[in-house]
């Protein structure tokens, strides 16, 4: 079906869905949202894009395999619970980087679990999309 | 410590991910099998450890017990972890014969380690949600590995596989939330003080047989065992045969640790069920075995029969009984993958699993009809080989009680399992074959006869091992039972407190 609003549509509501799922990604640390949630709504913009035209349209869209996004995505995870040995630390364990602290002054925080976030992201973004994309195809 | 306990779930998640991204090149494999030798390694670090300390216990991210996720080890769960490295290094390097190249571009190798990394994690899991996740997880790659290249045969089994199975997670996880709701915990140490104090006693055992429903799906107890012979035949050999050494074993794994753990306060009643369902499943599988007539379906129906075994130690709940449990728990991975191996080997030189379409074996591949015959009789419990002394524990723990009729069972299903390995024995090794074919190993290319062989020649020197000197392994079950029964070492190391 090719309907002209829903495509006219979708070109702006990508974008912004990719846009609100890393402000959930980011704002996953201390309130409601998170890697899960965001991969979620980032796989949501492509499925739209699927509708609105073609599974191929989406898949040279997204230029690369969702896959691969997929095992990147569990492979930076693992990794970000890795990063917990080099402080002696379990498994898991979150390790964080003030940058700039000075005196009663947090500074930057950085800390391994926006990576593990970020690993959960792209497994759901990638998985999802692989599913849907497959499902697509067949039909 | 706590990395020495997730190496061995960390290792195989890391391969899979880079045997993924590098699945369209030949690098893609040889990863696949780095990984498991890494793995193999570091399981025997995991038990070099448990060795020595006899309960080893980690908090992931640093969140103590019971409200993080615990990884724990004790002699039972170090020595499945090793079993499954030995397993996982036999499958991997016979996949190198077996998988063709568009499997593995479809991502073969990831979802092998996948699932090798979720058996490990379900060995050493602490947590009972957890244990459901990894259950999950297993159950994804391996229906990924049932149906990857997508013939119509294999979509049949898969979707028998995953429905089923389905109803199992289902029944788990309510089982979890129930046991939740009247306890507060999750942890498995602190389950197994949990519930002594819970006053409603009757709504604890509903939700034990809630479990046992769950865990035996899994495990292909009677009557709940269609998935595994609707399905075991139908994907490449080394899969069946790493289905076949390691899945319904972590079905078993769960029964045990949760029927000695957790729900052992009204044994008279669960442990009873357990034990005529033991006895229905060894019966069931036996004689499914003998109406078969596919090199793999009868091996499929065996794993069933056997797995009666194992859950008849439990059932028994006598240091002897679980002694032989975990004893056939090990001898029983070992020898299945193993003849899953030789049908492979078999359909691969003489074009077919299916028995009237085989033969000759004998005549002219000696030395398969030599290793055939070596899991074939420790199957079937034929001394000095490992089923003997895996079978001679179980009966004797049955004897002790004085259970003459399961004991009596017990022994007529030996027997019935050596019938249908002659069968096996008179129909693919003794005659001529049917179409003049003549299965040489010789006619197989060098590189492909050497990945074939040497899981199967591995293996059956395991087997020989193990049933040569018997002491030290006994010796090693025993532990391992009595930590069963006395879960106080488990108990505290895991909450670091006196219970």
């Amino acid at each position: 079906m090719q309907s002209l609003i829903l495509t006219t549509a979708t070109r702006l509501l990508v974008a912004l869905l990719l846009v609100f799922s890393i402000y959930a990604l980011l704002r996953g640390h201390n309130l409601p949202g998170g890697g899960f949630i965001g991969g979620l709504i980032g796989a949501t913009g492509f499925i739209l894009y699927v509708i609105a035209t073609s599974v191929s349209d989406a898949r040279s869209a997204l230029r690369v395999d969702p896959t691969n996004i997929a095992m990147l995505g569990v492979g930076i995870a693992a990794l970000s619970g890795i990063m917990g040995a080099f402080a002696g630390d379990p498994f898991l364990t979150g390790q964080w980087l003030f940058l700039f602290a000075a005196e009663g002054e947090k500074g930057l925080p950085l800390s391994s679990v926006l990576v593990f976030d970020v690993g959960v992201y792209l497994a759901v973004f990638g998985g999802i999309l692989t599913l849907v994309f497959a499902m697509e195809e067949e039909i | 410590m706590s990395w020495i306990l997730v190496n061995p779930i960390l290792i195989p998640l890391v391969t899979a991910v880079l045997a993924y991204l590098f699945r369209t090149s030949p690098a893609g494999r040889w990863i696949s099998v780095a990984g498991t030798v890494v793995l193999l390694f570091a399981s025997l670090i995991l038990m070099g450890e448990v060795l020595e300390h006899g309960v080893i216990a980690g908090q992931m991210s640093n969140w103590q017990a019971p409200f993080g996720i615990t990884l724990v080890a004790d002699y039972l769960g170090g020595v499945m972890v090793v079993i499954t490295a030995i397993t996982a290094m036999a499958t991997v390097i016979y996949t190198l014969a077996e998988i063709p190249e568009r499997l593995e571009r479809l991502g073969f190798h990831a979802l092998l380690q996948v699932l090798v990394a979720a058996v490990c994690g379900a060995f050493l899991t602490g947590d009972l949600f957890n244990l459901y996740v990894w259950f999950e997880v297993m159950l994804i790659s391996s229906f990924g590995l049932l149906v990857l290249g997508g013939s119509k045969e294999q979509l049949d089994g898969g979707i028998k596989y995953v429905t089923l199975n389905l109803v199992s997670t289902i029944m788990f996880l309510s089982g979890i939330g129930l046991l939740y709701g009247i306890t507060g915990t999750l942890n498995m140490a602190d389950l197994h003080l949990a519930v002594r104090e819970v006053e409603n006693a009757g709504l604890l055992t509903t939700i034990a047989v809630m479990f046992m429903v769950a865990f035996g799906v899994k495990a292909a107890l009677f009557p709940l065992f269609f998935w595994l012979p609707a399905s075991y035949h139908t994907p490449p050999v080394a899969v069946s045969a790493i289905f076949a050494g390691l899945l319904t074993k972590v079905g078993v794994y769960a029964l045990i640790r949760s029927f000695t753990l957790i729900f052992d306060q009204d044994v008279t009643f669960t442990h009873t069920i357990l034990l005529w369902l033991a006895v229905a499943t060894m019966v069931t599988g036996v004689l499914g075995a003998a109406a078969m007539n596919d090199f793999r379906r009868i091996l499929s129906f065996h794993i069933i029969s056997q797995i009666g075994y194992m859950v008849l130690g439990l059932a028994l709940f006598t240091p002897l009984g679980l002694v032989g449990a975990v004893f056939y728990l090990v001898h029983h991975i070992i020898v299945k993958a193993n003849l899953f191996f030789v049908a492979g080997v078999a359909k691969r030189i003489g074009g077919s699993t299916d028995l009237s379409r085989l033969g000759g074996l004998y005549a002219h591949a000696p030395l398969l009809a030599f290793l055939f015959l070596i899991p074939a009789f420790s199957l079937a419990g034929f001394p000095p080989l490992s089923g003997f002394w895996a079978k001679y524990v179980v009966v004797k723990a049955a004897l002790d009680l004085e259970m003459w009729f399961v004991a009596g069972a017990s022994l007529a299903v030996g027997l019935l399992t050596i019938y249908s390995m002659t069968k096996i024995w008179g129909a693919a090794f003794w005659p001529k074959h049917p179409d003049g074919i003549k299965p040489r190993l010789g006619d197989l290319p060098a590189g492909e006869r050497v990945a074939l062989m040497a899981p199967i020649v591995g293996l059956a020197v395991l087997t020989c091992i193990i049933g040569l000197f018997p002491e030290p392994f006994v010796q090693f079950a025993e532990t391992s039972a009595e930590q069963l029964l006395d879960p106080t070492a488990y108990v505290t190391t895991v909450l670091g407190v006196q219970p």
